[in-house]
């Protein structure tokens, strides 16, 4: 009998026995699946390597993998420039992940029915849970060398309907004059994040990115700030021979990494250096420090057309700065553990804080036009917030990941507003296992979990709190080749 | 006729008999390397630091066995796609013979040696340099790489040659490295500019019988142990083993080989004070018809 007609039939006390029947013929049919993949990363096959040269996990990046792409993608061994390679290789990896995922979502605002009536009532708050299989988005990652010290990155990028957008775009020369401490990036691509969420090891859909590397107060207008997001722009960068020290300045477009100069002229610098040590047995340990520092337009040129009064792209001015800073450590314990914490320090400019700013996608809520004054006491918004990330690496091929984040305002921008509003913690556990582990293709079977909590932002309709609590868990195959 | 297949099939299967533990004996098992593992001879000493083979058992799992294999043969899942010359084949370190030794031709290399080599990788290969790795991972998987082959457990590693100081550089000591360069035979495998297309080049191979190339000295490429000028007189009087590239120690005298680094020097596209002496003296490649002595 179909082992789905057996669950159909049976009640629920046999369910739990035939749910742990299939996860063990799930676990058996993934740990024998491991021939060998035919299908080829690039950088792994470019080289030989194996991913666990230069990966924690997979994609995580262990201080190999960080010395490989400082050098610009080369392994510095004369072997780097693209006329070595046999003529048929094509440095393209794709990307994607089918997935099983149940998200639960506390206080949605729904609209209620009485009896025998066909459009809306009234209005109250309930859970919303939904589960089902899902796709990820998909990833071409294709990059290495154009030439001997000349590296380059392309990365179309789909969402899971298949719009496709450019992730990253960009060419490097690299240790220029001979040396590893200068480095020319230009184009779009992530910043010099250690902790990079390129690389992150979760997948849901708040814990698939740092809630620190995007946190923008609540009412702010402010997008330009997300240091998760790739940038435009030009990027200087260095290390020393065996990648302890390193330091990266970058300038950047303040539009978010959008094309197209939407945003008017503004720019954002990002810096970061960092210093690594060598801890004998316990492994490379390095401590860093960020900061990005920028402006971008609070005010709007606008035009008045048929649908109305709008902003005009590319007419951005007024410009307001705002920062965000903090300190990362990547901090070894031996051959299985490793914890990764960054803090952040943010603070907008008061314009942002009472909705100017990202008015082109309605993000803002106002426009500094001249006459606009602020209301009275209006300040800045503050904000502070850390995050822990331990990792559990059994092997290579099998890693256990947890994650700690939280945000707390310090200042609301509009004085009375409650203190702990926008605030956010989350937690995230997470399982990958890699059942084969070449130089061909990637394979993961990934199982994770994130509760995330967040003060104030549900709607209230006399509940004596707002805050909201999201759920989700998630099991898939996250692949690549 | 049926007598003479069973003649043969019995000369066969005594073949068959003597031969298995041949190919036995030529092979290390993963019981022998168990035990290797706990011997003494499985720790590596460099400086002040002892690295212990079982430690590094994760660290060359997730570095090295792509290539050198699980048993340490060379054999790893890549060994495959190496086309040597292009791409020389891993290293089999059950054979215990390596190119970047400070010691002799024929003995072991030291510690130090194997360090070394991991710290800086090897040019023109697919083994990178592992420099970012901690001084006691690198130690560690140097007493891994020991325990793979039987000669650690039987003999001890070569004393470290002497190398005497570097003299200064003079023209006649670069004219004299010329006359080194002929009167040994570089130029059969390096070539007379130096470039790798001596009428020797295209056939070397290496004692496993695989191609290989030599050094092409005007590529700007860093010579596989080291391109400092103590290293390539190193080379010349060690040789590298396993590679037609002999030892020089019995033929030519220490003030002759740094004499021949200084000449060796001239073809290197880097910058050098050998570069101008020899654009000075409008230096000729050596002529390999010449007589002995008149270059």
């Amino acid at each position: 009998m179909h082992v789905m007609s057996r669950l159909r039939i049976r009640g629920f006390a046999t369910f739990a026995p035939s749910l742990s029947a299939i996860s063990l013929i799930l676990l058996f049919l993934v740990m024998t699946c491991s021939q060998r993949a035919n299908a080829l990363p690039a950088f792994a096959r470019k080289y030989g390597l194996r991913c666990s040269a230069c990966h924690e996990s997979w994609p995580m990046l262990n201080y190999f993998g960080q010395k490989f792409k400082d050098n610009g993608y080369q392994l510095m061994n004369d072997r780097d420039a693209p006329i070595w390679q046999n003529p048929g290789y094509w440095p393209v990896t794709f990307r994607i992940t089918p997935i099983w995922h149940r998200v639960s979502t506390g206080k949605v605002l729904v609209d209620t029915y009485t009896a025998g009536s066909t459009t809306p009532t009234g209005s109250a708050v309930q859970r919303v849970t939904t589960s089902g299989f899902d796709l990820s988005g998909l990833d071409f990652h294709t990059g290495g060398t154009l030439y001997k010290n000349i590296s380059f990155y392309l990365l179309p990028s789909s969402d899971p309907t298949g719009a496709f957008h450019f992730e990253t775009v960009m060419a490097r020369l690299d240790n220029l004059w001979g040396s590893p401490w200068l480095n020319v990036k230009l184009g779009k691509f992530e910043l010099d994040n250690l902790l990079s969420e390129k690389r992150i090891l979760t997948l849901t859909g708040n814990g698939g990115i740092y809630q620190l590397y995007h946190f923008i107060p609540q009412g702010d207008g402010n997008i330009f700030g997300q240091m998760g997001d790739n940038q435009l722009g030009l990027e200087v960068m260095g290390h020393n021979y065996n990648d302890r020290s390193r330091y990266s300045a970058a300038i950047l477009s303040s539009n978010d990494g959008t094309t197209q100069l939407p945003y008017g002229n503004s720019y954002t610098g990002f810096f970061t250096a960092s210093q690594a040590f060598d801890a004998g047995r316990a492994g490379v340990q390095r401590i860093g420090g960020y900061a990005m520092v920028g402006e971008a337009p609070t005010t709007w040129l606008t035009q008045t057309g048929p649908n109305g009064t709008l902003p005009l792209p590319g007419g951005g001015i007024g410009n307001k700065p705002f920062s965000r800073e903090g300190f990362v450590g990547l901090f070894y314990f031996g051959q299985h553990a490793d914890l990764t914490v960054v803090t952040q320090h943010g603070e907008d400019n008061v314009w942002f804080g009472q909705g100017y700013g990202d008015l082109i996608d309605g993000v803002a809520t106002g426009n500094n036009t001249t006459g606009t004054t602020l209301p009275a006491g209006a300040r800045s918004p503050v904000w502070n917030g850390v995050l822990f990330e331990p990792h559990y690496v059994y092997s290579p091929q099998l890693i256990f990941i947890g994650r700690y984040e939280t945000i707390r305002m310090a200042q609301q921008s509009t004085p009375g507003t409650p203190q702990s509003l926008g605030n956010i913690s989350t937690y995230t556990i997470a399982m990958r296992y890699n059942p084969f582990m070449t130089s061909r293709a990637g394979f993961a079977w990934h199982n994770e979990y994130n509760w995330l909590h967040q003060d104030g932002v549900g709607p209230s309709l006399g509940l004596n709190t707002t805050n909201v609590n999201t759920s989700e868990f998630l099991t898939g195959f996250d692949f690549d080749f | 006729m049926r007598t003479r297949l069973r003649k043969s099939m019995l000369l066969l299967g005594v073949a068959a008999f003597f031969a298995l533990p041949l190919a036995s004996w030529a092979q290390v098992s993963t019981e022998q390397l168990q035990q290797w593992l706990n011997l003494p001879t499985s720790t590596s000493h460099i400086g002040n630091i002892t690295g212990h083979a079982k430690a590094a058992a994760p660290e060359y799992r997730r570095f090295c066995v792509g290539c050198h294999g699980d048993l340490g043969d060379g054999n790893g899942e890549v060994a495959q796609w190496l086309d040597p010359p292009m791409y020389p084949k891993p290293r089999d370190f059950q054979l215990g013979v390596f190119k970047c030794r400070s010691t002799p031709t024929g003995t072991l290399p030291t510690d130090e040696d194997l360090f070394d080599t991991i710290a800086r990788g090897l040019d023109r290969s697919s083994m990178p340099q592992w420099s970012n790795l901690t001084k006691v991972e690198r130690a560690d998987l140097v007493a891994w790489i020991k325990h793979f082959s039987p000669r650690w457990q039987n003999e001890k590693p070569g004393t470290p040659i002497t190398i005497p100081p570097e003299p200064e550089v003079t023209p006649e000591r670069i004219k004299a490295g010329r006359e080194v360069f002929a009167r040994v035979s570089c130029w059969k495998c390096h070539g007379v500019q130096g470039m790798a297309n001596g009428p020797s080049a295209a056939t070397l191979t290496d004692d496993l019988g695989r191609p290989i190339a030599p050094f092409d000295f005007t590529s700007g490429a860093r010579p596989k142990c080291g391109d400092t000028d103590r290293d390539i007189y190193r080379i010349f009087m060690t040789g590298l083993d396993g590679t037609p590239m002999p030892s020089f120690a019995d033929t030519i005298k220490p003030d002759e080989a740094w004499d021949l680094v200084f000449y060796l020097r001239t073809f290197m596209p880097q910058k050098s004070k050998e570069k101008e002496l020899a654009k000075q003296l409008n230096l000729k490649p050596v002529d390999p018809n010449a007589p002995a002595g008149q270059q």
